[in-house]
């Protein structure tokens, strides 16, 4: 199974393994890690599952569709390398990602 | 104060269809809801987004079902009190008081909760002193505009509301438009308006910047806005309009002494009463093992809790169960013509 690392802003930090097929905002909501709200319960409406991802993997993520890029722009500090945790699929690739919960989200 | 058999918190879709099953056994509801009008997360978050899971309806927008539900409705006349918030419940004699932020009472034996995920309230800026601000130089909608007139009015966001208000106030204050992108998500014809307006040097367009910090003493003197790269300039601004959608706070819900779980409310699969007689919980606010938080389970959630709020609105009679399609009183309470 896929390992994610979640790094609190406090420097916490959380590796699970997470099933292929759910989204990292999943894996999260499902392991009780603090950081991300996720109000919408995935629908791509709340902004509150944002997250940044290490430059490393940003790249190695499929591009970031207009309808999140929209959404992107409400979140709490929103930065070059944000993305919504509930559009990224975990898949074998993603094995070792690394996100950052910001320091809130509303 | 009014009286009521039932008190329903949220207008969303579980909300509504609540009203439904309460009425057709006869019990009147006041509907309460701290948006503007009726559909929650269906008419604010997706009003043209298609569902295609509500059972018998292959195919509709979350604003066809909100005007569906609403027309379903129609009969039992109920009362809608928007843009107030539910702050406080309390039992008094066996009644529930429920009072809201405006300061209306209700009384009745039955609460019904579909808050949801809670109150949807604008998105705050959250630089450090902008709540100082709040009501005085920052707004997050505009009831009257006069107050901007020959004003320096910076406004953030990048959606319609943050173009259609750039447009708007241009005719009568000196706007800038500040985003963090290049991209607009608003209407596009909006947006060429207002870039001809730039032209004529009557609007003025920051794009890729970010609020960093508010200076002021009583009143805001200038903002500071950030690139990317850290690069600061300064705006002179009276008022700050903000514009970044809406979110959800659950709020006073969770002052009410009910068993909370996470963000939601745990309820009996029986009746989907809480752990307080008569308060009940219902759609995405709920939990049980296995809820799912689709529409379509909250419609069953509303129809259970309705048999026992009709018992306790009406103990000296007994509760029957009957279908649409042959009781004669159902028919009489929505109104249909019988032959
Ligand atoms: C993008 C998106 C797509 C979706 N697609 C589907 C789908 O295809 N099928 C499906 O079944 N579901 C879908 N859902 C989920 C569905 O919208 C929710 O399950 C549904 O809206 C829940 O209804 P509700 O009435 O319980 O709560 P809500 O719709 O959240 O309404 C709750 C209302 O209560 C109000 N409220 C809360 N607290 C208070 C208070 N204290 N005082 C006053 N008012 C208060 C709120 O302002 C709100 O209007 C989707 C959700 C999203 C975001
Ligand atoms: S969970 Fe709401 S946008 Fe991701």
């Amino acid at each position: 199974m896929p390992k994610i690392t979640y790094i609190e802003q406090s420097g916490n930090k959380k590796t699970i393994e997470v099933d292929k097929g759910l989204t990292v905002m999943e894996g999260a909501v499902q392991n009780n890690i603090p950081g991300i709200d996720a109000d919408c319960g995935g629908g791509m409406a709340c902004a509150t599952c944002h997250v940044y991802v290490k430059e490393e993997w940003f790249n190695k993520l499929p591009k970031v569709e207009d309808g999140e890029q929209d959404m992107i722009d409400m979140a709490f500090e929103p930065k070059k390398n944000s993305r919504l945790s509930c559009q990224i699929l975990v898949t074998e690739e993603l094995d070792g990602l690394i996100v950052t919960t910001p320091l809130k989200q509303t | 104060m009014i009286k009521t058999d039932v008190v329903i918190v949220g207008a969303g879709p579980v909300g509504l269809f609540a009203v439904h099953q309460l009425g057709i056994k006869g019990l009147k509801s006041e509907v309460i809801d701290n948006l503007d009008k009726a559909g929650g997360q269906c008419i604010e978050l997706y009003p043209d987004k298609p569902i295609y899971d509500i059972a018998g309806i292959p195919e509709c927008t979350g604003e066809e079902l909100t005007q569906n539900l609403l027309e379903q409705i129609k009969p039992f006349n109920t009362n809608f009190h928007f843009n107030e918030r539910v702050q406080e419940i309390k039992s008094e004699n066996n009644t529930w008081i429920v009072k809201t932020s405006k300061d209306k009472v209700f009384s009745s034996p039955n609460i019904i909760i579909a808050g949801g995920v809670g109150s949807f309230e604008p998105r705050k800026l959250s630089v450090k002193n902008a709540e100082k601000y709040e009501g005085k130089n920052i707004f997050y909608s505009v009831s009257n505009k006069e107050k901007f007139k020959d004003k320096k009015i910076s406004i953030f966001g990048g959606g319609d509301s943050a173009l259609d208000w750039t447009l708007e106030l241009s005719k009568i204050s000196n706007v800038t438009l500040i985003h963090r992108r290049d991209k607009f998500r608003g209407a596009p014809h909006t947006l060429n308006e207002i870039k001809k307006l730039e032209k004529d040097g009557k609007v003025s367009i920051k794009t890729q910047y970010q609020l960093s910090s508010i200076e002021g003493d009583n009143s805001i003197k200038s903002i500071n806005i950030k690139d990317d790269k850290g690069k600061e300039i300064a705006i002179e601004t009276d008022y700050i309009l903000s514009f970044f959608g809406l979110i959800m706070k659950l709020g006073p819900i969770t002052d009410w002494g009910l068993n909370m779980d996470n963000k939601t409310i745990k309820v009996n699969t029986e009746n989907f009463e809480t752990n307080k007689k008569g308060i009940f919980a219902i759609g995405d606010i709920c939990t049980y093992p296995g809820k799912l938080k689709l529409i379509l389970s909250g419609f069953h959630e509303g129809a259970l809790a309705s048999v026992e709020c009709f018992k306790r609105a009406r103990p000296n009679e007994k509760y029957r169960f009957e279908f649409t399609t042959s009781s004669k009183d159902i028919q009489a309470r929505l109104g249909v013509k019988t032959k």
